[in-house]
């Protein structure tokens, strides 16, 4: 047995009013892939922060001892000395810089009289061979896709003489095929180089697939430290041990009630808003029927997310073109408020970025969308509003001491129910769902697809994108395989599996290629 | 007690303000030897900073939709100060006439303003920098130059005067009638209310409890008509004779109206289930708030009374802490401010609800300058230099954040009194206007950094390598 690289012993972080940790513990082993488990608000990325310095010395109880010597970290730039580098979920790259100028930031290679571009450039290009990452290193980061971005991190961990590794939900924003890419990167730096990884992940197929060791986390606490070198750990095993109890489905049942058609999108076309000879949307017809769930499955950049946004009153893109029909009657939706008057609601996939107002109470965040509804002549009614975020809090069970507790202080989970509870409120027909599971823990997720269901059965279509593939085959009563903005399948829930979508989504890139 | 600590820590940030506020009015009181809190000092700083408090409000509008300032405002009012000075003193038109249009024209600016901000995205700063290079030039080509005096004394009145010892004019018969249908209305009022109680026993003692307060408002209003019965209350229990009783009257009402909200609404909470502050917070709170304004306003009885201009900013305030708390245009403005994406996906019309907020600016500009030009009883080309800067000062003292959706009235309000009471103070003082800029900004300064520390914790890494290295030396 090689020597332990890291242990960190007795580590206990309280925030006010909030144990985070309580005594944690963890042994990583030099030369292994580690994978941190747990629900949303199990300590994990704390305890990320507690070693890479972010949380310096003394703000916490407990030691940590590397490479046989106890560390005092008091800021990010002590632990990257020793070759610790932490990767966060929010990429730290400036979109308008280039890969090369990232990748040096803070670490700038400054020869006589100022930065040296020639060689900057040229040990970028030599790093992105390392992860690879075919680029120009002079392009800006913000015409790269993520895939490429969290590349571009990695690349710039390896200029910091990477010894460890700590990734926080790296695939989280990634499409199945990028993900796979990193992880078999990874896996090839402990290969070849021995660099040790610490990972977070959500994603329990990827753990099984790339870690040696599994350490579970719940509620601030180290549940235990699962061996995954031979053979692999039961997906089952580490959920019983996140969330304390045997989830006996991870989707829970509904018997399908489908009426007619609610939603019709024909021949939908959508440009991009600033390269606006960019088609982003290619002549899209989809349909959903009152009391179904369809799927959309693809890549991200398939166009799914513009689909729905330019139908949510074209909140989003440019020349837009086709007809959206509700229960047959074609509908004119110039803005989100039009949007919303017809019973369309749209949930977005960016809760922070664009879902909630972080700095305003859950109450706040709730009503948002339809104030009307508890206010009369502009004049808002309290009483009534304050019942109604009452009642969403106790049908979608948000934990929070205070419906007027700032929804900044709730954890993701807890947020992203906010954000359903604030679209129920708006009474829609038709919910569009845009990735309504991400960033969410496994308890948290049951309850949103048991919501999902319960929306359903009392009439409503809903409209799903989703990039976890499980998940559409175990929500949707029918899904639409979108592929470079058009839609190159239709499967009933019956025909789907993960092999045929994929199939769908390959067969129709390299057509794309091709021509 | 606990319950006390707990809504202190909740409310921490109102409080701090509040009590700054006070400490500096003891430092300022101690260091002029009691000139800060005279009578006439107090009339005076009402009427120095009234403009300034109705350019934070509506600076604070601008702020709450997303950090964004208007800087073009002194220039917004000493341009309706010209235009109010071309009017009346050059055209001799009619003062009421002419201030309604010079509000109209503040209207007009913030919707030349709120265009190029809201429907063409230009960022604010750009063009409300290039509005107040506009209306300055603007102001120097209609007043070509010149200042304009004086102006007609119904103007002035406005905004110079103090409000009568109206007491002394009140007609008792009337007054006695109106008492009696007040005590009527409260006494009914407090029946209709009680009337749900199913207890014999509850009902009766609310109808005791109805009795009391009518026969009270009745005492209170019965002896405001009868002026000599207060001037000698009052003498009697001061030892002085007030200048202006009326001003001690309208402070004693609008204490009484405080504590009277204060209680109602921690009952309406305790009512409807909702969290709530102990009885013992709720009424320090409120008597402390009561002790103040009827401090200030017996001050005031002792010179000539409340001042004019008082009644404009009660009003601002009031309709602007009614619109932010309690409208839905109020709500969509922190919508706006505290994730503009967010908002417009919520079906929110953020550029309107942008361009309503500049074009209130100028309209709340206007009215400073009106309040500034009866003030100063002429229209300057120089007037309003830099007022820009008190009112974004201001909001920020107060606890607006910079990067907007965060921020109250009554925030700015403290921020406002605070900037005020360090000018009148150093001024009284005699310390030079430079060193009361250097003050000035370091208190901008150390009220934001508060707000920021302790918003993000933010540890000293530095600190701590000092701590750190001291204690292994040690």
């Amino acid at each position: 047995m090689a020597e332990a690289l890291l242990e960190m012993r007795g580590i206990t972080k309280t925030f006010p009013g909030v144990k985070a940790l309580d005594n944690v513990n963890l042994t990583v082993q030099e030369g292994e892939i580690h994978a941190i488990v747990g629900e949303n608000g199990a300590g994990k990325s704390t305890l990320m922060n507690v070693l890479s310095g972010i949380y310096p010395y003394g703000s916490y109880e407990g030691e940590i001892v590397y490479e046989g010597q106890e560390c005092r970290f008091l800021n990010i730039k002590d632990s990257e000395r020793l070759g610790i580098v932490i990767i966060h979920q929010e990429l730290a790259l400036v979109p308008y810089l280039s890969i090369g100028e990232n990748m040096f930031l803070g670490n700038e290679q400054t020869g006589f009289g100022g930065i040296n571009w020639d060689l900057t450039y040229q040990k970028a290009s030599e790093h992105m061979l390392e992860v690879g990452l075919e680029e120009n290193p002079r392009t800006l980061i913000k015409d790269i896709g993520v895939g490429k971005q969290q590349l571009v991190e990695i690349a710039k961990a390896l200029t910091k003489n990477v010894k460890l590794l700590i990734l926080d939900e790296p695939t989280s924003a990634l499409n199945d095929e990028d993900s796979l890419n990193l992880l078999n990167l990874l896996k090839k730096f402990r290969e070849e180089r021995g660099i040790t990884c610490i990972m977070i992940s959500h994603k329990l197929n990827e753990i099984a697939y790339v870690a040696d060791k599994i350490t579970i986390l719940r509620d601030g606490s180290t549940i235990e430290t699962l061996d995954n070198t031979h053979g692999k750990v039961a997906e089952p095993r580490i959920i019983k041990g996140m969330v304390g109890r045997e989830m006996v489905d991870r989707f829970p049942k509904r018997v399908p009630d489908i009426g007619e058609k609610l939603l019709e999108i024909e021949n939908w076309t959508v440009f991009h808003p600033l390269y606006t000879e960019r088609k982003l949307v290619d002549n899209v017809s989809v349909n959903v029927r009152r009391g179904e769930v369809v799927g959309i499955a693809g890549l991200i950049g398939a166009g799914r997310t513009e689909l729905c946004q330019s139908v949510f009153g074209r909140v989003y893109g440019a020349k837009i073109s086709g007809t959206v029909k509700k229960a047959g009657q074609e509908l004119v939706l110039g803005s989100a408020a039009d949007a919303i008057a017809h019973g369309f609601a749209y949930i977005t996939e960016d809760r922070k970025g664009d879902g909630l107002v972080l700095s305003n109470s859950v109450t706040h965040n709730i009503t948002l969308s339809r104030l009307e509804l508890v206010s009369s002549k502009g004049v808002i009614d309290k009483d009534r509003e304050r019942h109604a975020a009452e009642d969403y809090r106790e049908k979608l069970s948000i934990r929070t001491p205070d419906v007027e507790q700032l929804v900044s202080n709730l954890s993701g989970g807890n947020q992203q129910k906010v954000l359903v509870g604030k679209w129920m409120f708006a009474q829609p027909d038709i919910m569009m769902l845009d990735e309504p599971t991400r960033g969410v823990d496994v308890g948290a997720k049951y309850e949103i697809y048991g919501i999902i269901n319960q929306l359903v059965s009392e009439g409503k279509a809903v409209l799903m994108i989703s990039s976890e593939l499980p998940e559409l085959l175990g929500m949707c009563d029918r899904i639409y395989v979108m592929a470079d903005g058009r839609i190159v399948g239709e499967l009933p829930r019956a025909e789907a599996s993960q092999e045929i979508i994929m199939d769908m989504i390959m067969q129709a890139s390299k057509g794309a290629q091709t021509t | 007690m606990s319950n006390l600590k707990t809504s202190f820590s909740k409310n921490l940030k109102q409080f701090v303000m509040l009590i700054t506020l006070m400490v500096i009015i003891i430092f300022f009181q101690v260091l002029t030897r009691g000139t800060l809190l005279k009578p006439m000092n107090v009339f005076n700083l009402i009427n120095q900073n009234a403009y300034v408090v109705v350019l934070a409000v509506g600076m604070l509008m601008c702020i709450l939709t997303g950090g964004n300032v208007d800087l073009s405002v002194g220039s917004v009012v000493a341009f309706v100060g010209a235009c109010a000075g071309t009017m009346m003193i050059t055209w001799k038109w009619d003062p009421y006439l002419s201030t309604f249009l010079c509000l109209l024209a503040g209207i007009v600016i913030g919707a030349w303003h709120g265009f190029w901000i809201s429907y063409v995205n230009i960022p604010a700063f750009i063009v409300t920098l290039s509005g107040q290079l506009i209306f300055r030039g603007l102001t120097l080509i209609v007043l070509k130059g010149l200042t304009l005096s004086p102006f007609p004394k119904a103007f002035m009145n406005l905004s110079t005067g103090a409000i009568g010892n109206f007491m002394l004019e009140i007609n008792p018969a009337a007054l006695l009638i109106f008492t009696v249908i007040i005590s009527l209305a409260v006494f009914f009022l407090q029946l209709k209310s009680f009337y749900h109680e199913e207890d014999d026993e509850k009902f009766m003692k609310s109808l005791l409890a109805a009795l009391l307060i009518s026969f009270a408002v009745s005492l209170a209003v019965f002896a405001t008509i009868h002026y000599d019965v207060v001037t000698h209350i009052t003498r009697f229990l001061l030892g002085t004779e007030l200048r202006n009783v009326s001003s001690l009257v309208i402070g004693l009402l609008l204490a009484a109206g405080v504590i009277f909200i204060e209680i109602k609404r921690r009952a309406d909470r305790k009512r409807k289930g909702y969290s709530y502050d102990s009885l013992e917070a709720t009424l320090i709170r409120a008597l402390v708030i009561a002790a103040g304004i009827i401090y200030f306003f017996y001050l005031l009885a002792n010179y000539t009374g409340a001042p004019v201009v008082l009644i404009t900013v009660g009003i601002v305030l009031l309709v602007y802490s009614y619109i932010t708390s309690k409208t839905v245009m109020g709500r969509h403005l922190y919508a706006v401010g505290g994730n503009e994406k967010a908002a417009r996906l919520s079906g929110v019309k953020t550029e309107k609800i942008k361009f309503l907020a500049y074009v209130n600016m100028s309209f709340l500009a206007a009215v400073a300058g009106l309040i500034f030009s009866a003030r100063l009883q002429s229209a300057s080309p120089q007037a309003g230099n830099g007022f820009e800067l008190d009112a974004i000062g201001a909001c920020y003292i107060g606890g607006a954040s910079a990067y907007g959706g965060i921020g109250t009235v009554g925030g700015t309000l403290i921020g406002a009194l605070i900037m005020g009471v360090l000018n009148n103070g150093m001024s009284i003082m005699g310390i030079s206007i430079d060193m009361q800029q250097v003050v000035k900004g370091l208190v901008l300064l150390a009220a934001v950094a508060f707000d920021v520390i302790s918003k993000q914790k933010i540890s000293f890494p530095f600190l701590t390598r000092i701590f750190h290295r001291r204690a292994s030396a040690g």
